[in-house]
């Protein structure tokens, strides 16, 4: 790749406020503003703002979105409630993971799939090669959205004096178009931090005039711009899965501990009274991995594959990607840690780890991580390490 | 923030002070802290150690990485900084005063070791 970065129509608005800058999946995003501790902390207590401008939208339109995307993808789409969000995947023949993905269903034939930047043109050509066969039309949208998020406890008071939308009728994992400080946008309650929070999709043109209303907004509750630094460290806090460590194309959903997102019942027209079906109703429908997954099912349930387990430091020294979990005892490498950071919320080092089922249940004694040739003992935990009270 | 005009520099971002009775004190720079991000772990040598200049004698981790710690020069060290090992982030907010990292009687027999005057080390670290 030899491609020069590409930018957020916010960058400029980043650079002014100081941000560090990193490459990420080919963008120049903001990785921090100042201390991620504190772009961390803000968004546990108050709120934090983000630019995820990266993140590739795709657009699936027609009568037969819902069927299309139920072949296309792991998850039962078609039954999805237009307004609601579905956190699924879309997996390869083999079964192994392309991408995790959540997709919208804006209106009844309206669907938005928002795919990770670094896979978003590998969903955007495998959506629209196993769409061919339906009445529908996969479009390129990653142009035309920018994408703020404002995640934190604050965040809906916050939303709520630049909208007229029904925020406390938008439920977990809902979306609905409206009008954020005068700007269209639909507004998502999703996010990637562990907190309740808000996503606005907008018009890239739209996107500055909406960070400046909410920064604005937000000033008094303590309301930060915070970097994908801290949004790795909450995002691990709170369990969830990044593709490139815990999830890849090596990995089934059922090897990563989320075979729930693979729907084998799933049904043509989700049981919803569709004329146009081409299948019959509540038959269960095909879809792109289907015999590899039914294997890899029946292989997790017979032989568990190693399982993703939390670790938590005794010590401070930070374990990080890649590093071997080991026995304590033998030394021998019973694991491979996925993701680490010093947790800010806990005070310690964490990491996710695929450790060996005989290792990975809580509080297995006898756990170590072999930090740079030294074997640092670790606690293991259940996941998730940390769970907002509601 | 300015690098301090009466303290040396290493090219791996290390400051140390003129000596006093042999013994300079070290630390990373501001420059430097500010590209690690939070200091989150600091490994230090032990009282005693002999270190070498230009070679590895600890390290700091940050939310994002762990570095190496370099010795700026070679010598003996005579005392660690306890307040920073309890407390990393003072890397951070004071890289220059009460984030110092070690003490060093240096061994003048080692030659003249390379290092860069302020201004030489902000024109080194890009200003």
């Amino acid at each position: 790749m030899t491609d020069a970065p590409r930018r957020t129509p916010l960058d400029a608005l980043h650079r002014s406020l100081g941000a560090v800058m990193t490459d990420f999946a080919g963008w120049e995003m903001p990785l921090r503003y100042g201390s991620e501790r504190d772009e961390h902390t803000a968004v546990r207590t108050r709120a934090g703002l983000f630019d995820l401008s990266h993140m590739g939208e795709i657009t699936v339109t027609g009568p037969q979105a819902g069927q299309a995307l139920n072949h296309a993808l792991v998850g039962s789409l078609a039954a999805l409630a237009p307004g609601r969000a579905r956190y699924t995947m879309i997996c390869a023949e083999s079964g192994g993971i392309l991408d995790d993905l959540i997709v919208y269903r804006l209106a009844e034939d309206r669907y938005l799939v928002v795919a990770n930047a670094a896979n978003a043109q590998v969903v955007l050509d495998a959506l629209t090669e196993r769409a061919a066969g339906f009445d529908a039309t996969v479009t390129d949208d990653r142009e035309n959205y920018a994408l703020i998020a404002v995640q934190g406890p604050e965040s809906a008071s916050i939303l709520a004096g630049l909208t007229d939308a029904d925020l406390a009728g938008l439920r977990y994992y809902a979306g609905l178009p409206g009008t954020v400080a005068g700007v269209p946008a639909l507004i998502a309650r999703t996010g990637y931090t562990g907190e309740d929070g808000f996503e606005l999709f907008t018009a890239p043109g739209d996107a500055e005039r909406l960070w400046r209303a909410l920064t604005e907004a937000g000033r008094e509750a303590g309301l930060t711009p915070c970097g994908l630094s801290c949004r790795d460290t909450l995002r691990l806090e709170a369990g969830m899965p990044l593709y490139g460590h815990e999830l890849s194309t090596a990995l089934t959903p059922f090897d990563a501990g989320l075979g729930r997102v693979v729907k084998f019942d799933k049904a043509a027209a989700g049981g919803t009274d569709r004329a146009d079906t081409a299948t019959t109703p509540g038959t269960p429908v095909d879809f792109v991995g289907r015999e590899a997954l039914e294997a890899a099912a029946a292989r997790a349930a017979e032989a568990p594959p190693r399982k993703l387990a939390g670790l938590v430091a005794e010590g401070r020294r930070v374990p990080r990607a890649g590093y071997a979990v080991v026995d304590a005892g033998s030394g021998a490498v019973i694991g491979e840690v996925t993701s680490g950071a010093p947790s800010p919320t806990l005070g310690r080092p964490i990491a996710m780890a695929y450790v060996d089922p005989a290792y990975a249940a809580p509080g297995t004694p006898g756990v170590a991580v072999d930090i740079r040739g030294s074997h640092e003992p670790y606690e293991v935990v259940a996941l998730p390490f940390y769970r907002r009270e509601r | 923030m300015s690098n301090p005009q009466q303290l040396r520099y290493s090219k791996e971002h290390e400051w140390l002070s003129a000596a006093e009775e042999g013994v300079s004190t070290v630390g990373i720079t501001a420059h430097a802290a500010e590209a690690l991000g939070d200091v989150v772990y600091v490994q230090l040598p032990e009282v005693g150690a002999t270190v070498t200049a230009g070679e590895p004698c600890g390290e700091l981790e940050s939310t994002k990485s762990v570095s190496d710690l370099y010795a700026p020069v070679s010598g003996e060290i005579t005392e660690v900084n306890q307040d920073v090992v309890d407390d990393p982030a003072l890397v951070n907010s004071a890289p220059y005063e009460g984030g110092w990292l070690f003490k060093v009687r240096t061994d003048d027999s080692a030659g003249e070791p390379e290092l860069l005057s302020a201004d030489e080390y902000a024109a080194f670290a890009g200003g």
